[in-house]
């Protein structure tokens, strides 16, 4: 479902991604862990050409694009990606002037066309499956932010994406509002999704992930079953970051 | 001379009573009113000439005292000289008529003239008032021209500030006839061959030279002076010099004074005190205008504001040479005055490409490219404010640029933008004053002109601020409105 071959990202003079390699199989979950800087949000960013790699291929489904070609600058192909994708942002970037409905609606309507009457009903469902059908009808100031979280995942489902993309969900939400997040992730994988989930907290990593991936500087440093990277890491400087964050309590 | 002020002496001073004339007499005059009365020549912008210029000097000469010009807007000369403190005299082609005479004290006169129809040499129709029914006439706001329009009817009558702007829209066809004193007309025809005297000048009058009521005794030598000057043909020299001697200034060494005797303590009651406002007529005059600061400053705002959004998205997302212009007529409009700019458009592109702009076009198009300025600089504000994760969002949901942009951030940044934009809306509604001096009668110049009628400046300067709060009021109240319906 994914394959990234060589990816590279500078900003500047920063190396951010400094050749990544990556498959995953349809219906795989994976945690993307490491430093902060160690370049996993840009990576999840390139996934959906939010950034421009400079150099590498991407494979999505279909959709296949050689980063630095001029079908690359194709506005159309760039579509096709995020056609396949959804995003779920640390901090939600919910819509703030629409409604729960109507962020759940404005992709299907002004993307896909969709007539009013099913994107409502499509919306109502979404919000129904992450348990907010009753907060249709709330503008996202009026929800907390686990709420605001789910609202923003049943918006990136309404566009039915193959693979969804999640950069920290559950970094901005209070210790006990994550777990309602965790839970819709959950169901989600358990009906199949193909989720690529960015995140700091071990502990959730370790309940949703079926591998991990640890990058440092750019480079992935160590890849492997859930279990066997957070139990018994190999690289040193992996044993070093699980150190430091058991240590945390979370 | 023995008998000016300033012998200095205690003992003396607190005998002889106040003397008539000052050390220093100074006379106001408006520097705009141009040829042959008060002007600069172009080969030396520093000093004035005219034989009002001329005057003054050769009068303060014969007073034995220096003369001192002071500036003032000639509109409001009168009230000026009422109200006292910044000159002693007027010497500024007041006219002799029984309206200025209750207002202040004046002179015998030291200049006849009569009142010259002028039209476009084309349009021959035109000889008199009467073949101008239905047309457009201009005239000088507070004259006895604009007096005599009016009192004629059944006329279209544009109302200006200033001469050379009558005579500029008469030769571009925005006006068919300017009604003007004889000398003005005079200096006029002999520059523009398109132009024309229709009808001999008629309506004779004089100008005679104004001093505050109850100062008899100034006004005594002033007379004195003005009767030697005349008798002694030094009037006549100055004159000459201008090319306006004739027949009818001849006869001034002969007049009398038997219209209105000069001031008399009874007269000076009656002057000073405020004629009773016919409130309720000008609340509906200063009503009609506030209709036109209304609609000149809505018009212009839905132009600034859809000129000003292109500016702004020109400036945030065009490409280096679209930002660097847009960034330009930015600093261009924004930093240039609205007048200059007023006058370029109106007055400039007609000259130069026979862009003939109606006054209301050039008022609503001006402030409109004006406005725009602040405008781009409100939405960018709005555009900016918006957190970069909304753009992300909406592009990985598969929303397209423009989507994003007129679905996403507009909104939200209109909202961030409201009260920039109220508070320009309010501005604008004062603001487009300025457009009276191409003529457009709206409130705030209704308001002066009533005002130099009524002689009260309190009871119609609240009536006129009471609209203008009004008009503002109701412009916040909208915006609330509207922001409530924007959300969050």
């Amino acid at each position: 479902m994914i394959e990234i071959v060589g990816l590279r990202k500078r900003f500047g003079t920063v190396t951010v991604l400094d050749g990544i390699d990556h498959q995953q199989a349809a219906g795989e979950v994976v945690a993307l862990i490491g430093p902060s800087g160690c370049g996993k949000s840009t990576l999840l960013r390139c996934l959906n050409w939010l950034e421009t790699p400079d150099a590498g291929s991407l494979r999505l489904g279909d959709v296949r694009i050689e980063a630095g070609t001029p079908e690359a600058a194709d506005r159309r192909l760039r579509q096709l990606l995020r056609r396949r994708t959804g995003m779920i942002f640390q901090q939600f970037h919910l819509f703030p002037h629409r409604t729960a409905l109507e962020n759940v609606m404005e992709a299907p309507i002004h993307v896909d066309r969709l007539p009013r009457s099913e994107a409502h009903a499509l919306a109502m469902g979404l919000l129904s499956k992450v348990g907010l059908a009753d907060r249709a009808h709330h503008l996202p100031a009026q929800l907390s932010g686990g709420q605001q979280q789910r609202v923003a995942i049943a918006r990136a489902l309404a566009m039915k994406p193959q693979i969804l993309l999640c950069d920290e969900p559950t970094s901005a939400l209070d210790p006990e509002l994550r777990g309602e997040v965790l839970t819709v992730l959950q169901t989600l994988a358990g009906e199949g999704m193909t989720l690529l989930i960015v995140t700091h907290e071990l502990a959730f990593a370790r309940d949703i992930a079926h591998r991990v991936v640890f990058l440092e500087g750019g480079r992935v440093v160590e890849s492997g079953l859930t279990r066997a990277v957070l139990d018994q890491p190999q690289h040193p400087r992996l044993q070093e970051f699980l150190g430091k964050h058991r240590a945390r309590p979370l | 001379m023995a008998w000016t002020t300033g012998v200095g002496s205690t003992t003396g001073a607190a005998q002889t009573p106040e003397p008539a004339i000052p050390q220093v007499l100074r006379w106001a005059n408006d520097a705009e009113g141009g040829a042959p009365y008060i002007y600069h020549t172009p080969d030396n912008p520093d000093q004035l000439v005219g034989f009002e210029v001329e005057l003054a000097q050769a009068l303060c000469d014969r007073l034995g005292c220096t003369s001192q010009f002071v500036q003032y807007n000639w509109a409001n000369l009168i009230p000026g000289l009422r109200q006292g403190g910044n000159y002693d005299i007027v010497i500024a082609a007041l006219e002799r008529t029984p309206e200025n005479l209750a207002q202040v004290a004046m002179s015998r006169p030291y200049f006849a003239f009569g009142q010259q129809l002028v039209a476009r040499t084309g349009d021959t129709n035109i000889q008199s008032l009467r073949d101008l029914a239905g047309r457009r006439i201009g005239v000088l706001a507070s004259t006895l021209s604009h007096r005599l329009v009016t009192q004629q009817g059944g006329l279209e009558v544009r109302v200006y500030d200033e001469n050379v702007n009558y005579f500029r829209d008469l030769e571009l066809g925005r006006i068919d006839a300017v009604l003007t004193d004889s000398p003005i007309a005079a200096v006029q025809l002999r520059t523009s061959p398109n132009l024309r005297a229709a009808g001999p000048p008629f309506a004779p009058a004089h100008y005679a030279i104004a001093a505050p009521i109850g100062s008899s005794g100034l006004l005594t030598r002033i007379n004195e002076a003005l009767g030697s000057l005349i008798q002694d043909g030094t009037l006549e020299r100055i004159y000459r010099r201008y090319e306006l001697w004739g027949p009818q200034q001849a006869a001034l060494a002969t007049w009398t004074a038997e219209v209105v005797p000069t001031t008399t303590s009874g007269a000076s009651t009656a002057a000073t005190r405020l004629k009773p406002v016919p409130t309720l007529r000008y609340v509906t005059i200063l009503i009609e205008a506030a209709v036109t600061t209304v609609w000149v400053s809505l018009t212009s705002m839905a132009l600034a504001m859809t000129w000003g959004l292109g500016l702004a998205l020109a400036r945030c997302y065009g490409s280096r040479p679209v930002r660097w212009m847009a960034m330009s007529y930015i600093e261009v409009f924004r930093g240039t005055p609205l007048l200059l700019q007023l006058y370029f458009i109106y007055f400039g592109l007609a000259q130069q490409w026979g862009w003939k702009l109606s006054a209301g076009a050039a008022a609503v198009l001006t402030l409109g490219l004006n406005y725009a300025a602040n405008e781009a600089e409100n939405f960018r504000a709005g555009l900016e404010a918006i957190p970069r994760g909304q753009t992300e969002a909406a592009l990985a949901l598969g929303l397209s640029p423009v989507m994003t942009l007129r679905r996403i951030l507009l909104p939200q940044a209109l909202r961030i933008s409201l009260p920039g934009i109220t508070n320009d809306l309010i501005a604008l509604f004062k603001d487009s004053s300025i457009v009276s001096v191409i003529g457009l009668v709206e409130l705030t110049k209704e308001f002066l002109i009533r005002s130099l009628d009524a002689g009260d400046y309190i009871g119609l300067g609240i009536l006129t601020a009471a609209i203008y709060l009004i008009m503002g009021h109701t412009a916040s109240l909208a915006a609330r409105t509207l922001e409530r319906r924007l959300r969050t």
